[in-house]
């Protein structure tokens, strides 16, 4: 095997595969940086505040100086800490969330699939790196050697995997209906539907939304939970544990759990537009709305998802633990175990299982 | 030799150092994130055969799930680690024995290909090709729905037993408890909760009686 062979067989791929990273990494980063403002500004009006308004035009730069601030802090260490595991603890979150984004399409056009990874297994790797997200937590309250990081994290295993139970069994209805695993035939097959069968042409109604109604609440629920958002987020409940499983934690460290924890939220949003909400495709596929790129209507639909996750961190209390447990075990397990029995029954005796 | 060579390599001998670490270090905690790592590199292993399924299911169950809750119970744990160091030694011929058992039993099942060529080709399940359009997913599944059904349930049924095993060894029913009962709650309406009473000057307020809710 020639020099040039080596590059063409191998180091030509992984260029393309490093550019492609690089540019969704960097997209996706600058668009956390407004998402957190938008987060913050929406909980603001919701407040009659005005939220973040200082730095740059209409504070648009906040998240920057965000930043800056918490790279320019001294990292501290408490003394009785686990040295290792609490800084890899924070490193951890920060890369899994970051790893999902590998698999998750963007649009689909003629230039092929906006996708890094076109895994056929796509969403069960979503699955996996997600329910990795739960170690950076229970190792940093952990290593912390504290007692608030500990309760918080104990919390949050339970809380994690009670709502990837629910998770997995949505993701199983949405499977049966599609016949794939991979992300982007997911979306396509989203293309025909209910609006289709009775004589509509491609619209909204053919996304797995209306035919699955009652599982896309129960995932947006539960991806509230796994995320550790408002009403969920018991694991930093600042109330009862000061800041739960963050409480030792300061500067860099911290800034890459805040990090860590947003991808997981856009990760989930990215996720419910894929699963739920059509992916890249035009509400109604008629021409105006069909010459818009796909990338703006996948972007318009997460920044939609990401809304309605700020809206209910503004308007709703956060739940009691037992509370969350017995929504997680007693109200969403049985309701999407019985949504699979259905779905599947209704897909194979109604002769249209794909 | 080629990327997937050496990407085996890579994830072999990780997994093997990562296996080894399982049982030399000192710390329980940490002894449970080598055995992540060894989790890890295994599902590598797995996607090198092929076998990307596997792979995903081996890391959400195993690391996301069961690890998860090694990992919760093991911290709570107060271990006396000089006391665990010191039922090393007395342990160590029935441990011996135990992980000298495994070792035959797996070098049976990974040799006997070697031995005997045609049982091999009665045990093997069909593995897809590349180009026969067969996804790994879909050939598992026709083969623990179809052939191996049985099986497949009754490792199921076993689970099942043991976990409804494990919640009536746990589940007491403590009598005096109050528990919150949401639709009582829901249920209760302002004329239950809120009694209107007329007060007279000069009188203490007699309340007609608790009203539950």
């Amino acid at each position: 095997m020639t020099a040039l062979e080596i590059w063409w067989g191998y180091g030509w791929p992984l260029a393309i595969m490093v550019v492609q990273s690089l540019v969704l990494l960097v997209g996706l980063l600058v668009a956390i940086a407004f998402l957190l403002l938008m987060d913050r500004k929406i909980w603001a009006a919701v407040q009659m505040r005005r939220g973040p308004n200082v730095v740059g035009p209409f504070g648009l730069l906040q998240s920057f100086a965000d930043l800056l601030k918490f790279v320019l802090k001294e990292p501290v260490i408490p003394a009785g800490a686990e040295r290792a595991v609490f800084l890899l603890a924070p490193l951890a979150t920060a890369t899994f969330a970051l790893a999902a984004w590998a698999v998750i399409p963007l649009n689909e056009d003629g230039f092929g699939r906006w996708v890094v990874s076109d895994l056929n297994v796509g969403i069960l790797y979503i699955l996996a790196i997600s329910s990795l997200g739960v170690y950076g937590i229970i190792m940093g309250g952990w290593a912390s050697n504290s007692k608030y990081p500990f309760m918080g994290s104990l919390r949050s295993a339970a809380q994690m995997i009670s709502y990837e139970v629910s998770i997995g069994f949505v993701i199983i209805t949405v499977l049966l209906l599609v016949g794939s695993l991979n992300m982007t035939d997911i979306v396509n097959a989203q293309r025909t539907g209910i609006g289709t069968a009775v004589g509509l042409p491609n619209t909204l109604f053919d996304w797995n939304w209306l035919v699955l109604f009652p599982m896309f609440v129960v995932f947006f629920i539960s991806a509230l939970a796994e995320t550790n958002r408002p009403p969920f987020d018991l694991p930093e409940a600042e109330s009862e544990l000061v800041a739960g499983y963050m409480v030792e934690y300061g500067s860099t460290p911290y800034l890459l759990y805040m990090l860590g924890e947003y991808v997981a939220i856009v990760t989930m949003c990215a996720l419910t537009t894929i699963l739920f909400l059509g992916g890249w495709l035009a509400p109604i596929q008629v021409l105006p709305f069909t010459l818009v790129p796909g990338i703006i209507w996948f972007l318009l639909k997460l920044v939609f998802v990401f809304f309605l996750i700020s809206m209910v961190k503004a308007m709703v209390p956060r739940y009691r633990y037992d509370q969350l447990m017995r929504l997680g075990w007693k109200v969403f397990l049985p309701l999407s175990l019985a949504m699979v029995v259905v779905v599947a029954g209704v897909l194979h005796y109604g002769g249209i299982a794909p | 030799m080629g990327l997937s060579a050496f990407f085996f390599y890579v994830f072999a001998i990780l997994s093997v150092l990562a296996g080894a670490m399982v049982i030399l270090a000192k710390n329980p905690v940490h002894a449970v994130l080598f055995l992540i790592l060894a989790f890890f590199n295994a599902a590598g292993l797995f996607i090198l055969l092929g076998a990307e399924f596997l792979a995903m299911v081996l890391v959400i169950v195993y690391v996301g799930a069961v690890a998860v809750l090694f990992l919760f119970v093991v911290m709570m744990l107060d271990v006396d680690f000089a006391a665990l160091r010191a039922g090393f030694i007395t342990n160590a011929p029935l441990a011996s024995l135990v992980g000298g058992i495994v070792l035959v039993e797996l070098v049976m099942v990974l040799g006997f290909a070697y031995v005997s060529p045609e049982v091999a080709g009665v045990a093997a399940a069909p593995f897809p090709t590349a180009g026969s359009g067969i996804s790994n997913t879909e050939a598992l599944g026709r083969l623990i729905y179809t052939r191996y059904v049985f099986f497949f349930q009754g490792a199921g049924l076993v689970l099942l037993i043991a976990m409804i095993g494990a919640i009536v060894l746990t589940l007491r029913h403590k009598p005096g408890i109050k528990r919150q009962s949401i639709a009582v709650q829901n249920a209760r309406t302002p004329e239950m909760a809120i009694e209107v009473v007329k007060v007279e000057p000069g009188q203490a307020i007699v309340p007609s009686g608790e009203t539950r809710g």
